[in-house]
Order: structure tokens, then C-alpha cells, then sequence
């Protein structure tokens, strides 16, 4: 599922908010079972961050497997397995500041999926990504998806990445769900035409992502 | 070469005789007197009195700061309630603690240790803040999300990504305990290089003051690059 919505709608509170990683009144539930009081680490969720804030004083290697030491977990095979379906096996001992922007992102996307979270949280991931990158990246993404069956959600304001990566698309704004559709009509509903031509003139401009 | 250059810049005229040798003698006459000065025991005596006020203070003092900066570091209530008392004492020069410091511990061995540790608490304090405060969140939320405790976020991600400005510290602070201790001993304790500077002060024994000041320049910079050292042996893998 992806949620789309312009910048400020709220939807990385949104993600903290499911994550667990911010205060928040109401109640948050997973499959009927609320979440009050039940820290980040014991939600199974996995959390893909914006900047990705991998560990920069740790080997690709340790990055991915830090989930799995800190709960005292066997963390050896899972790393491999996980840097060899990320395809970053060959990185497994360079260290953050030596990778590219889409190599930190797989590696990000390990670290992430280590502790088989049973859904995960993406944060804009592909942001600082140029487009053939971020295509891969998305098509990867499906099929891990696809492979582990987990339940992702991706908060994006870029239309293209919802509709491309999600099964479901809800349109966010002002820290409310406008709508939830299939994204395959996402791009037919009239809700999100007047979102981006109120909200992104600039995607309309050559150049820019939206126009992939 | 810099340092050979002058070095024999300085026997060529110290040995011209322009001044008395007792005012600037010539390089060769201060090493003969180290050698004196070693042999004898004088030296190593005084040497070891300053140098164990040096390390007991700045280890007392580093270990006080950089506790007290990851307990301000990590908890905004602790930063709030002690930051503007820390902000009021941090300028005072240290040696402006010493009368006081005269009083309330006596002229005795604790005195420029308490100097020391005092030169050494602040800065630490506010380069281990600083060093916590410039992590990114999100790496530490990182580490949450993937189950780890206070504890192990502590441990595996809060202070080795401190490191850097923790060694800042200690480097830059190294050389003003050596600093502090000479100044308490030269005003107070009769011992160590500090007295010992003094002593030849007043008996007009400038290649003996010279001497001790080569010392206190090469233990400045022992220090200085023994930290760097330490920073660099734990850090260069990540930072380059």
C-alpha cells in the first residue's frame, strides 16, 4: 500500500505513529491487536528511513546484521542470504560513506528486512535516487515483496512510485485519508488530478520525476 | 629540518657571545645539563611529581565529563536543569579556582589535581554534548526500530559515533592540564617541573629552565599525538 499526499500532510507522523517511534493519542492496531504501550522493536516492524540513517561507523556487513545480534540471534547465514538477495554481497565490508546512493539503499533495505518484520515501513526511500535507480529499485522491491509476503507501506509524494510499487493507493492531505483506491485507477481518480495540479506544478516541468 | 635549522641557528649564536652564556646558553650546554639533570635524578623526580597530577586529574576529570556529557547528551531534562549552571562556571579561568581550591583542599598534591580536573571536566563535557547532540535521530531510531535497548544504543551506536569529538577534546585538553599543572606548581607545590622551573628562576639557572621547558613541550605534544592516535586507530575505518 502506498500513501500519497503533498509535503506536510502528515505522512511520516503517520509512519512514526504505526512505527511506534513518536508519542501519539488514539490507538494504532495490527491484525485487531492494539499496539498501546508495545515499544518499536516488539511491533514487528521493519522501517526504511528517508535518509536511510545507516550505521556509518559499520560495515555493510554489521549494518545488516546488527537487528540480529542486538536480539542475540544467529546473524551470519541471514546476512548472506539477505546481501545476496539485496545483490550486495560483494559490499559486505565497505563501510557507509563508500557506497552509492542506490548500493546505501539496498544495503538499507537489508538491515530492514533482517529481523523479518511482518510489515514494513518505507519512508520516501527513493528520494535521493535518480530514475533509473529508483526504477530498479521499485521493481526489486515488488518482487521481495512478492517472494516474503510482507505487507508494505510506502508514503511517497511522488505519484509515479505509489502507483508503480503499491497494490492500494490512499491519497493523504492536511492529516487526513481523502481516499483509498487500486492503483490502477489511481491515476484516472479525480481526486488526485486536482491534488497535483494544486499541490505539484512542478511536476509538470521537463525534467522532474513525476514525468518519468 | 625546521627543528635542526633551529637548533643550529641557536648554538651559532648563542656561541657568538653576544650574551652571556648563564642568559641564552648554547643548545649543547642545555642537552649537558638534561643529562645532568637525568643522572642525578632531579629530572625524573620532578618529571614523575607532574606527571602523575596530570594523569590522575585529567583522567578524573575526562571520565567526570564525559559521563556527565552523555548523561546531558542523551537526557534533555538532565541538559536543561545543569546547562545554565555549567554555562556560569565554564568560563572561569582555571586558575581562578586556585585560591579557593587553596582553602578548601590545601596547598598539597590534591590542589592541581582538582586544577586539572577542572580544566579537563568542561571541555569534555561540552565536546562529548556536542559530539551525541550531532548524531542523526534517525540512526538511533534505527537502532530502536531493530529492537536494541537504551543500553545497547549506547553502547553500539551513541559513543563510538561520539568518538570523534570525545578525542577532540581529550587532545585539545591534554596539553592545557600539562599547562595547568606547571602554573599550581609553580605558585604552590614544591615539587614537580613546575617548582622546579621556579627553583632555577631564582637561581638564575636558565639552561635548567629551558630544559623544562623542553620537556613540557614534548609531553604536550606526546599527548596531543597519542590521542590523535587513539582517534584515528578507532575511527579512520568509517571517517577515511
Amino acid at each position: 500500500m502506498a500513501i500519497w499526499g503533498p509535503t506536510g500532510a502528515g505522512k511520516t507522523t503517520l509512519l512514526n505513529t504505526t512505527a511506534g517511534l513518536i508519542g501519539y493519542q488514539g490507538e494504532v492496531f495490527f491484525d485487531d491487536k492494539a499496539m498501546e504501550g508495545i515499544p518499536s522493536s516488539r511491533r514487528g516492524v521493519g522501517f526504511l528511513f528517508q535518509n536511510l540513517a545507516l550505521f556509518p561507523h559499520l560495515d555493510v556487513a554489521s549494518n545488516v546484521g546488527y537487528g540480529l545480534r542486538v536480539r542475540k540471534e544467529r546473524a551470519n547465514g541471514r546476512v548472506d542470504e539477505l546481501l545476496r538477495l539485496m545483490k550486495v554481497e560483494h559490499l559486505k565490508h565497505r563501510y557507509p560513506k563508500n557506497l552509492s546512493g542506490g548500493e546505501k539503499q539496498r544495503v538499507a533495505l537489508a538491515r530492514t528486512l533482517a529481523t523479518s518484520p511482518n510489515i514494513l515501513l518505507l519512508d520516501e526511500p527513493f528520494n535521493s535516487l535518480d530514475n533509473q535507480t529508483c526504477r530498479h529499485l521499485i521493481f526489486e522491491l515488488r518482487h521481495i515483496q512478492r517472494r516474503l509476503g510482507i505487507t508494505m507501506i510506502l508514503v511517497t509524494h511522488n505519484p509515479v512510485e505509489a502507483k508503480d510499487l503499491a497494490d492500494r493507493v490512499a491519497i493523504m492531505d492536511k492529516g487526513r485519508i481523502k481516499g483509498v483506491m487500486p492503483s490502477g485507477s489511481f491515476f484516472s481518480s479525480k481526486d488526485i488530478h486536482s491534488h497535483i495540479n494544486d499541490s505539484y506544478h512542478d511536476l509538470a516541468q521537463p525534467g522532474s520525476r513525476g514525468q518519468r | 629540518m625546521p627543528i635542526i635549522g633551529v637548533v643550529v641557528i641557536w648554538e651559532v649564536v648563542a656561541r657568538l657571545d653576544l650574551v652571556p652564556a648563564y642568559m641564552f646558553p648554547p643548545f649543547s650546554m642545555v642537552m649537558v645539563k638534561m643529562y645532568h639533570l637525568m643522572a642525578s635524578g632531579v629530572l625524573e623526580d620532578n618529571f614523575v611529581a607532574s606527571l602523575a597530577r596530570v594523569l590522575a586529574g585529567f583522567a578524573l576529570g575526562s571520565a567526570a565529563g564525559i559521563s556527565m556529557g552523555i548523561l546531558m547528551g542523551c537526557k534533555e531534562t538532565m541538559n536543561r536543569s545543569l546547562h545554565p549552571i555549567f554555562s556560569l562556571l565554564y568560563p572561569i579561568p582555571v586558575l581562578g579556582w586556585a585560591p579557593l581550591l587553596m582553602i578548601w583542599v590545601g596547598i598539597n598534591d590534591l590542589l592541581p589535581v582538582m586544577l586539572i580536573f577542572i580544566c579537563s571536566f568542561f571541555p569534555l563535557l561540552y565536546n562529548t554534548i556536542t559530539g551525541i547532540k550531532g548524531i542523526d535521530r534517525d540512526v538511533i531510531q534505527a537502532a530502536r526500530v531493530l529492537g536494541a535497548s537504551d543500553k545497547t544504543i549506547l553502547t553500539t551506536v551513541i559513543l563510538p559515533l561520539a568518538v570523534p569529538n570525545i578525542f577532540t577534546g581529550l587532545r585539545l585538553e591534554a596539553g592545557m592540564a600539562w599547562r595547568v599543572v606547571i602554573a599550581a606548581e609553580m605558585v604552590a607545590i614544591p615539587t614537580g617541573i613546575g617548582a622546579l622551573l621556579m627553583r632555577s628562576e631564582s637561581l638564575l639557572q636558565v639552561d635548567v629552565i629551558i630544559v623544562c621547558l623542553i620537556v613540557l613541550s614534548l609531553m604536550c605534544l606526546l599527548f596531543e599525538r597519542m590521542f590523535r592516535y587513539g582517534e584515528t586507530r578507532l575511527t579512520y575505518k568509517w571517517r577515511g
